[in-house]
């Protein structure tokens, strides 16, 4: 798309919109948001990207293959699960420590759901750009065709 | 709640429709269609409650009653993720059919038929 | 925690392939390695079954019947076993049976992916968890079949995910009708509440739309087109894994369904499943028999096979008395037995005869019957393999289908369902006149076309099918244990108290679950 209006606000928006992402990712667990709807975000920021500059263009600026994203996130959310398992408790059953570190207001909870909502989020950021990017190539391998 | 009911006959209706018409991309939105409509009878069937969300408030362990069913939510949202998944790749096949075959008429898929 | 083995790890190593994106060695290693460790949990996982009784895990801490369950029965079990056995035969297979471009876009995580989710349908005790790992399945399965693209790949998949679509809405709206009515999704919790409601009407109408998505899944008569038009357009490598596998998960989840769940009505259910299984043998084996290309023969086949199945569970229905039996009558466990044999003998010989399939094409570049010939000549070892395979498949006596056959005939006769017994039988003869024809036009007589070369890779492509063979020669000469197992499936299916007890542990049913705090995801 050539627009220069698209494309300069996309440039502002992309990283707006992957820290809202991360926000609503580490929201998740107690109010709404989470790992589904954070990956979606970020990759509907890529999906901007993609159409103002290309797909190969925001290929090249999430740098790492959405393939591999999908395998990282399906590994640690599945993985989420292994440490309940290993202290004798059910499959994906929620593991919490309290961290207190310095200069934090308040007593920051760390666990096995959270590593679950990471898992999914990259799984469907790599997911859903994936799919973008399957689509946008057939549609250049076409424009190339005619 | 009747309007919903009634949405969920029409979807069921429309979507069968689509289905039985000749182009590809009917075929597809007739497939979406049929899923919101699965979708939104699983989601009537909870008997949901205006207004009544299954909250829990602080110190309480349960939710105040009456509250609409959690689990209708969960499962409705469980099967838009799998729709939404089955959507993108339907979408990318028929693109790849259209394009392979030359044509979106599907009286012309007769390669496999037997 | 045994089992949640057979989901976990084939989807850990799914992710481990998808990360390691490009590297084609190091995913065929990951492929094998899993396989075979899902052979190990799955020879586990049985034996714990049969030493200790069902095996049960609630995910996430949450007791059923609010949480997701997974439960394991001796049918269960060895449906994981015959997974991963057929999964260890097609990762070897897949090594010399395709290109190196298939494995680089995803062969070895799609494939993973879908034995996971196999393995999830069959120790699934929840009605949802089934739709999530059908899904699942259906997806992977999707993509399984137009990697690569060409024209007649895209034209099959378009029937076959249309087909399989439309079922998964039924199934899903047959959910939510479920759900109205009895407010719960757990099989066990289901069974318990459907008895309690008193309504046998009503409960049958709700399994119907059920029942209906499932007998598409299975490839029954009328809905079974996707099958035929599907299975033989793929490498011949992902049609071994399909015909192995698909429709049975539709085959387990009917058999799963009828005996725990809907048994409310088994007189009506029985007849309706009668009727489906004369018309699928013989509607299958009709068009087996106006085909002249081996896997399109073959294709059609399984849909003729699906039949025996389903004609095993409908004489078991009829033989039940209404109500919930204290003792179960005799030939209604000799009939659920003969459709358990057939179904590990069907898995077993139907992926080896794919796979054979498959090994003539990476010989000879071709499955059409009309440019084979003098295959016996030239290879003898393959020879040799699929007439066994072949015979065995048509029930040759003492080969592992002729077992599988005389059950299902033997409880025919005793319930007095003449008329599917004799249907059967033809059904039998068609069959062995089928195979007949592939080895007459394919092994004997001259060879029709001077040798193409052969593809590399002729080692992988051989050994799981000695593999596959030496299982069902195994099947054959241990009938008689093959047989107790079957049987003591078929009971813990029929008389489902032992089921319902382990899913819902006595008196704690309806307790509070964990709070929030400690559960999982809200």
């Amino acid at each position: 798309m050539n627009s220069v209006i698209f494309r300069s606000s996309t440039q502002v928006l992309l990283p707006f919109m992957l820290t809202v992402s991360v926000v609503v990712l580490f929201r998740g667990h107690n109010e709404p948001g989470g790992g589904f709807v954070g990956g979606l975000l970020a990759a509907s920021g890529f999906a901007l990207h993609a159409m103002a500059f290309g797909y190969r263009s925001a290929q090249d600026t999430l740098r790492i293959d959405p393939r591999v994203l999908i395998g990282v996130g399906l590994f640690i959310a599945a993985g989420s699960g292994i440490p309940s398992l290993l202290v004798g408790e059910a499959y994906l059953q929620g593991l919490w420590i309290t961290l207190e570190p310095y200069g934090f207001p308040e007593p920051l909870k760390v666990g096995t759901p959270l590593a679950f909502d990471v898992g999914v989020y990259l799984l469907v950021l790599g997911a859903a750009f994936l799919m973008v990017c399957t689509l946008e190539e057939y549609r250049h391998d076409a424009d190339d065709g005619s | 709640m009747l309007m919903m009911a009634v949405s969920v006959g029409l979807l069921f209706a429309t979507g069968a429709y689509m289905l039985m018409r000749r182009s590809l991309v009917k075929l597809v939105v007739g497939l979406v269609l049929l899923g919101q409509a699965a979708n939104l009878l699983i989601y009537v069937a909870s008997r949901p409650l205006r207004g009544r969300p299954p909250l829990v408030e602080p110190g309480a362990s349960l939710p105040p009653d009456p509250h609409s069913d959690p689990l209708a939510s969960a499962l409705v949202l469980t099967a838009i993720v799998i729709s939404f998944g089955i959507a993108s790749y339907t979408i990318v096949l028929i693109k790849r059919a259209y394009e392979d075959v030359g044509t979106a008429d599907l009286k012309e898929f007769t390669t496999t038929d037997c | 925690m045994l089992v949640t083995l057979p989901i976990l790890v084939p989807l850990l190593a799914c992710a481990a392939c998808l990360a390691l994106w490009g590297r084609v060695r190091a995913q065929q290693v990951v492929a094998v390695a899993t396989a075979a460790l899902m052979v190990v949990v799955g020879v586990t996982l049985l034996h714990a079954v049969l030493t200790q009784g069902i095996q049960a895990a609630a995910l996430g801490g949450w007791a059923a019947p609010y949480g997701v369950a997974l439960v394991a029965d001796p049918l269960g079990a060895v449906m994981v076993l015959l997974t991963a056995i057929v999964g260890l035969a097609v990762a070897v297979f897949s090594i010399g049976g395709t290109t190196e471009a298939r494995w680089a876009n995803g062969h070895a995580a799609l494939m993973l992916a879908m034995l996971g989710a196999i393995s999830g349908a069959f120790v699934s005790g929840d009605l949802f968890n089934i739709y999530v790992w059908f899904e699942l399945m259906l997806l992977s399965s999707f993509v399984l079949l137009t990697l690569g693209g060409e024209r007649a790949q895209l034209e099959g998949a378009i029937k076959y995910v249309t087909l399989n679509l439309l079922s998964s809405m039924v199934f899903l709206a047959g959910v939510g009708l479920v759900y109205a009515s009895t407010g719960t999704l757990n099989l066990a919790d289901l069974a318990i509440r459907l008895d309690a409601m008193d309504d046998a009407q009503r409960a049958t109408a709700l399994g119907a739309p059920l029942l209906v998505a499932f007998a598409i899944k299975a490839a029954a008569f009328p809905l079974y087109f996707w099958l035929p038009a599907s299975y033989h357009t793929p490498p011949p490598v992902v049609s071994a894994l399909f015909a192995g596998l698909l429709t049975k998960v539709g085959v387990y989840t009917l058999i799963r369904v009828t005996t725990l769940v809907f048994d409310q009505e088994r007189a009506l259910l029985a007849d309706a499943v009668l009727l489906t299984a004369g018309l699928t043998m013989v509607s299958g084996v009709l068009g087996a028999m106006s085909q002249n290309d081996i896997r399109r023969i073959l294709s059609f086949h399984i849909v003729s096979q699906i039949g025996y199945m389903l004609m095993g569970l409908g004489i078991a229905l009829h033989a039940m008395p209404p109500g919930d039996p204290a003792v179960l009558p005799e030939t209604a466990v000799l009939a659920l037995s003969g459709a358990v044999f057939y179904i590990i003998h069907h898995i077993v010989v139907k992926t080896n005869l794919f796979l054979i399939a498959g090994a003539i094409q990476a010989e000879r570049g071709t499955g059409d019957l009309e440019r084979l010939g003098g295959m016996a000549r030239t290879h003898p070892v393959l020879a040799g393999l699929f007439l066994f395979s072949a015979l065995s498949l048509a029930g040759i006596p003492i080969l592992s289908g002729f077992w599988a056959k005389v059950i299902l005939v033997r409880a025919g006769l005793e319930e007095g369902t003449y008329l599917i017994v004799g249907v059967s039988l033809a059904v039998s003869l068609l069959t062995l006149f089928s195979m007949m024809k592939i080895w007459t036009r394919a092994f004997w007589g001259e060879p029709a076309e001077p040798r193409a070369t052969p593809s590399a890779g002729a080692w992988a492509r051989l050994v799981p099918i000695w593999f596959l063979a030496s299982i069902t020669l195994a099947i054959a000469l241990g009938a008689p244990w093959v047989y107790e197992f079957a049987t003591s499936a078929a009971q813990a299916a029929l008389l489902p108290d032992a089921y319902i007890e382990t899913v819902l542990p006595g008196p704690e049913v309806g307790v509070q679950p964990a709070t929030p705090e400690t559960g999982g995801r809200p």
